[in-house]
């Protein structure tokens, strides 16, 4: 059915950040092709008159009225931050450009 | 990174190629709380006070959708002539970059709550464009990145950064135009008054600050270049940190200029993300574009969907005002205004002033003489905006009437309007406390009249002689002796009855 390339696992574990061994693309390649095939079964039995389901729940248009609400202080913010300075958290030189 | 482009003589450029544009325009809601939690909306405040579990992605936080945001943003795509959505959903953007501490922006994808609008622009010179709307959807603004240890304070050769969470979760709509094509030379102009439409016209929607130097306006301008009478358009860059209207303008005609140079030189522009200079107006080359699907987008589990009711959506398009350019078009027929008046008046952002202080009780040549004029001065001269100045509409109507009643001279007019600016309190007050009434008392005036007369027997008896236009010299006096605060109309009325000319 799907065949997800050693190219492709290396890419997406890329955009997750994960290093990845030579080895572990082929074993990764395997099973994702299995999860797709395993997912590609629910097309099977769901018709072209069944919408696609994100949420279990039947709900929409749950809004909260734009009221201020009390939030955390600078001291609790960072309380579980590995590193802050002058009241920031600290965080590890950026690659890349800002989003 | 800072090699000098090439660049193309402009002229040459629009005689050559094509201009596409795309321009994506970012807007902070000024709501009272954050997209999803009830933080605080405000722009600055110490870092990290704005925040809470939800918007600093701590596990097990759930948001909530402001009801209030999604409003606006059914009214920001009514006022654009957009469809808005039966239904749609939130998405997740999945990127790793420490301004969002989720590792992810909530955002919208291919379901957004307003799609296929349109807006029309209006050009310096009266010419109308329509600039089509593909899409504005709701999206969280991003925290800011202080980047510590490098030369600028830039990111590259930072050590490492310090982020301030207030900003992040800030509801954000995003306005998509769809291509704009067939523009020719004019394409940097129509992206600064397409930029300017949407900032006027959210301004009158009172929806969002839009301030572009605070950055709750922002914009993305996508430039591109295909050679003349081409139909498959050219491979674009995406320039980002635009803050100023002038900028928009500046920006799409570097780009062009840029493009066209490697194009005509047989090169292939790079797909990338561009970062405006203001100081010399150029652009320097920033990442690379992930493409959507490195986003791996997909619906946000933590969000109901959104099915606007129809009663709903009628209910929101009845609150979107008169659209700006309409009704400075009204006002212009109303008030019989040349083009040129009218420009006046909008490029000095004198016409919402003036159209307030005429909804206030003045007639609108005295309330455009003193906006476009006086007041326009003091804010020249005081480095503020018109809109800035510390006297309010009404205020200026109040000195108006005073003018139209007697009470006031123009030169008086201008002192208790000094005073108003200066903090000293409304017209009537700073009147009382400068002692600046004109001196209507017949009997206070006479007396004046009376002396200037005796102090110059020689114009009096000319005036008797006929030649009234002599008087002059008599108001002179009479206003010298009372500083000024005398209606020199009624100063002449005296002169001429107690000569008996």
């Amino acid at each position: 059915m799907s065949n997800i390339s050693r190219d492709e696992v290396a890419h997406l574990a890329k955009l997750a950040r994960m290093a990845v061994t030579e080895e572990e693309l082929d074993t990764f390649a395997g099973q994702l092709d299995q999860i797709l095939d395993a997912v590609a079964k629910v097309g099977e039995v769901a018709g072209d008159d069944i919408p696609p389901t994100s949420h279990a729940v039947p709900l929409t248009n749950v809004f909260r009225p734009d009221e201020v609400r009390p939030g955390l202080s600078q001291d609790e913010a960072l309380s579980g931050a590995p590193a802050a300075e002058e009241g920031r958290f600290r965080v590890p030189r950026i690659l890349g450009e800002e989003q | 990174m800072t090699t000098t482009a090439e660049l193309m003589d402009y002229a040459e450029v629009v005689e050559r190629y094509d201009p596409v544009l795309g321009l994506e325009v970012h807007v902070e809601l000024s709501t009272n709380t954050k997209m999803f939690c009830g933080c605080p909306n405000s722009f600055g405040g110490d870092p990290n006070t704005h925040v809470c579990p939800v918007c600093l992605g701590l596990p097990g936080a759930l948001p909530v959708v402001n009801g209030t945001a999604v409003e606006s943003a059914i009214r920001i795509g009514l006022a654009l002539n957009c469809d808005i959505a039966e239904w749609c959903r939130f998405a997740r953007k999945n990127y790793f970059y420490p301004d969002m501490p989720k590792n992810f922006q909530t955002s919208q994808y291919d379901e957004p709550i307003a799609f296929d609008g349109y807006i029309d622009v209006v050009l310096d010179d009266g010419e109308v464009v329509r600039v089509d709307i593909e899409r504005a959807h709701m999206e969280e603004d991003t925290g800011k990145s202080l980047h510590v240890g490098g030369a600028t304070g830039r990111i590259h050769g930072a050590e490492h950064s310090l982020l301030d969470y207030n900003r992040a979760g800030v509801p954000l709509i995003e306005i998509v135009t769809k291509p704009i094509t067939g523009m020719g030379e004019r394409a940097p102009e129509v992206a600064r008054a397409y930029v300017t439409a949407l900032r006027d016209l959210l301004r009158a929607m009172d929806v969002s600050d839009v301030r572009m130097d605070q950055g709750s306006l922002r914009c993305d301008a996508n430039v591109s270049l295909m050679p003349k009478g081409a139909s498959e358009f050219g491979t674009r860059t995406e320039t980002k940190n635009v803050n100023s209207l002038r900028s928009v303008e500046r920006a799409v005609r570097h780009e062009m200029t840029r493009h066209a140079a490697i194009l005509a030189d047989g090169g292939s522009i790079k797909q990338e993300t561009r970062h405006f200079q203001e100081a010399d107006g150029t652009t320097a080359a920033g990442r690379t574009k992930e493409t959507a699907e490195d986003y791996r987008y997909f619906p946000e589990p933590d969000l109901v969907p959104i099915a606007p009711t129809r009663e709903w959506v009628e209910q929101l398009r009845a609150t979107i005002p008169e659209m700006p350019w309409e009704r400075r078009k009204r006002i212009q027929d109303d008030w019989n205004l040349t083009d040129e008046e009218l420009r006046d008046l909008v490029n000095t952002g004198a016409i919402d002033l003036v159209a307030a202080t005429v909804d206030a009780g003045a007639t609108q040549a005295d309330a455009r003489s003193w906006w476009v004029q006086y007041l326009n001065q003091q804010a020249t001269s005081r480095e503020t905006e018109l809109a800035d100045l510390a006297i309010t509409p009404a205020q200026v109507a109040r000195v108006i009437e005073l003018v139209g009643s007697g009470e006031l001279t123009n030169k008086l007019a201008r002192q208790v309007v000094d005073g108003v600016l200066d903090g000293e309190g409304d017209p009537d007050q700073v009147i009382e406390k400068r002692g600046l009434k004109v001196v209507s008392d017949d009997s206070a005036l006479l007396a004046a009249v009376d002396e200037a007369l005796a102090a110059q027997p020689d114009v009096a008896d000319k005036i008797r002689g006929g030649k009234v236009q002599a008087a002059g010299a008599i108001v002179g006096a009479v206003m010298k002796a009372t500083k000024g605060q005398a209606d020199a109309a009624r100063v002449r009325e005296l002169i001429l009855e107690r000569v008996g000319a």
